[in-house]
């Protein structure tokens, strides 16, 4: 036992080492992490590979795509199909905890319209702290016990969070610490790395073919994909978080999804939302 | 509880156009639950709309219809300000009524 512990602390020391290394060594300008130019670049790749689609159209995921299908979702716009969960989501919002505290005293602002704040990158903790963590996290602080990632309540909580946002331009920092640096980087990654059987990355489907049909789907583009979450889906004949978008994307391109708010996925949606800067929150979104 | 049943029914002076959606699992008796056990049957057998006393749409669904089901229909003889009566029955003798206001 002793000998394993100190095998395995040798090994973290060496971890250690390669990255406080890697860290010092920021090589050439290339190789820099610069997320200012990266959403920029990002943003204009997609401005110029879809010159009719409106800057703030992107929100609207397959919608903005295709014209047959932005007249059906108008239509159902009139009778959103998230609308049982938004309400059920206001009505969970001001009900009080056991100990009478509610969820507006977790969050700034009383936690209206703070949606395009989130994920922010904590910097007590060193790690990226996305909307669905921070409610898990208030229930458990309050004696509740947390609630599933991917859909039913969390979906309804964080679809009426957005609700309160709409409009409001995504607005994620990326504050001066080489840890959100490094965890942006490490999103971006994940984002461009394929795995799976079918040796999809993320960004095989939504950087790439954006518009392209995937079978009977029209893929999103990735420009301003999480804005809209949470979404009804059809598919799923209910809402799902952003949790459960990055968890199905991985089992359908058949590789094993993380968990539920894994660092990795923390840090996509931390990547994710920050080259999506300056879109409007459209949230929660219905998708076919 | 809040009703099961959003409405919107709107005259154009001619026709009326109502739209509905309902909260309803619609389950079809056919799909299984996470430990394949059957889900038992559980939808909306009848559905109604009602203006001055009479029926001006009625549906008979099996469990064929989705969940959550939305339903748009026009009909005439109807004037603003009547009450439209939208009532469904369940294969459990579950049912829910509402009543709207034609805008």
């Amino acid at each position: 036992m002793k000998l394993r512990s100190a095998i395995f602390l040798a090994s973290a020391a060496v971890a250690l080492a390669a990255l406080t290394l890697a860290g010092a060594l920021p090589s050439d300008a290339a190789d820099k992490i610069d997320p200012v130019a990266d959403a920029k670049a990002f943003q204009k790749f997609f401005r110029d590979k879809f010159p009719k689609v409106k800057f703030e159209d992107f929100v609207n995921g397959p919608y903005s795509m295709n014209e047959d299908l932005y007249r059906q979702w108008q239509e159902k716009e009139q009778f959103p199909p998230y609308e049982f969960s938004l309400e059920m989501g206001k009505e969970m919002f001001s009900k009080p905890f056991k100990n009478g505290k509610t969820y507006a005293d977790c969050f700034p602002n009383g936690g209206i319209g703070i949606r395009q704040n989130y994920p922010y990158f904590d910097e007590k903790e060193g790690k990226v702290i996305t909307l669905e963590l921070a409610l898990n996290r208030c229930r458990e602080a309050n004696g509740e016990p947390p609630y599933s990632y991917v859909k039913d309540e969390m979906a309804a909580l964080t679809a009426y969070m957005a609700f309160t946002s709409r409009g409001k331009p995504m607005d994620i920092k990326i504050p001066n610490d080489p840890r959100a640096l490094a965890a942006y980087e490490n999103g971006k990654e994940y984002f461009y790395t394929r795995r799976g059987q079918l040796n999809f990355s993320c960004a095989t489907c939504h950087v790439q073919s954006p518009g392209e049909r995937i079978r009977a789907e029209i893929l999103a583009p990735a420009l301003g994909i999480v804005n809209a979450m949470p979404i009804y889906r059809s598919e799923w004949s209910g809402m799902g978080t952003t949790s459960r978008r990055f968890t199905t994307c991985n089992s359908q391109i058949r590789a094993v999804p993380l968990s539920p708010q894994d660092d990795e996925y923390r840090n996509v949606e931390y990547y994710l939302s920050y080259v999506s800067n300056g879109l409007p929150i459209s949230g929660p979104g219905a998708r076919p | 509880m809040a009703s099961t049943i959003r409405v919107r029914a709107t005259s154009s002076g001619e026709t009326t156009e109502v739209q509905v959606l309902i909260q309803h699992p619609m389950d079809s008796g056919f799909v299984k639950n996470a430990k394949g056990e059957t889900i038992p049957p559980h939808f909306i057998q009848q559905l109604t709309f009602e203006h001055d006393g009479k029926k001006v749409f009625t549906a008979d669904w099996g469990g064929g219809v989705s969940k959550d089901p939305y339903v748009k229909f026009a009909f005439k003889g109807a004037k603003k300000g009547d009450e439209l009566k939208i009532s469904w029955v369940d294969t459990k003798g579950a049912t829910d009524t509402t009543t709207a206001k034609i805008q």
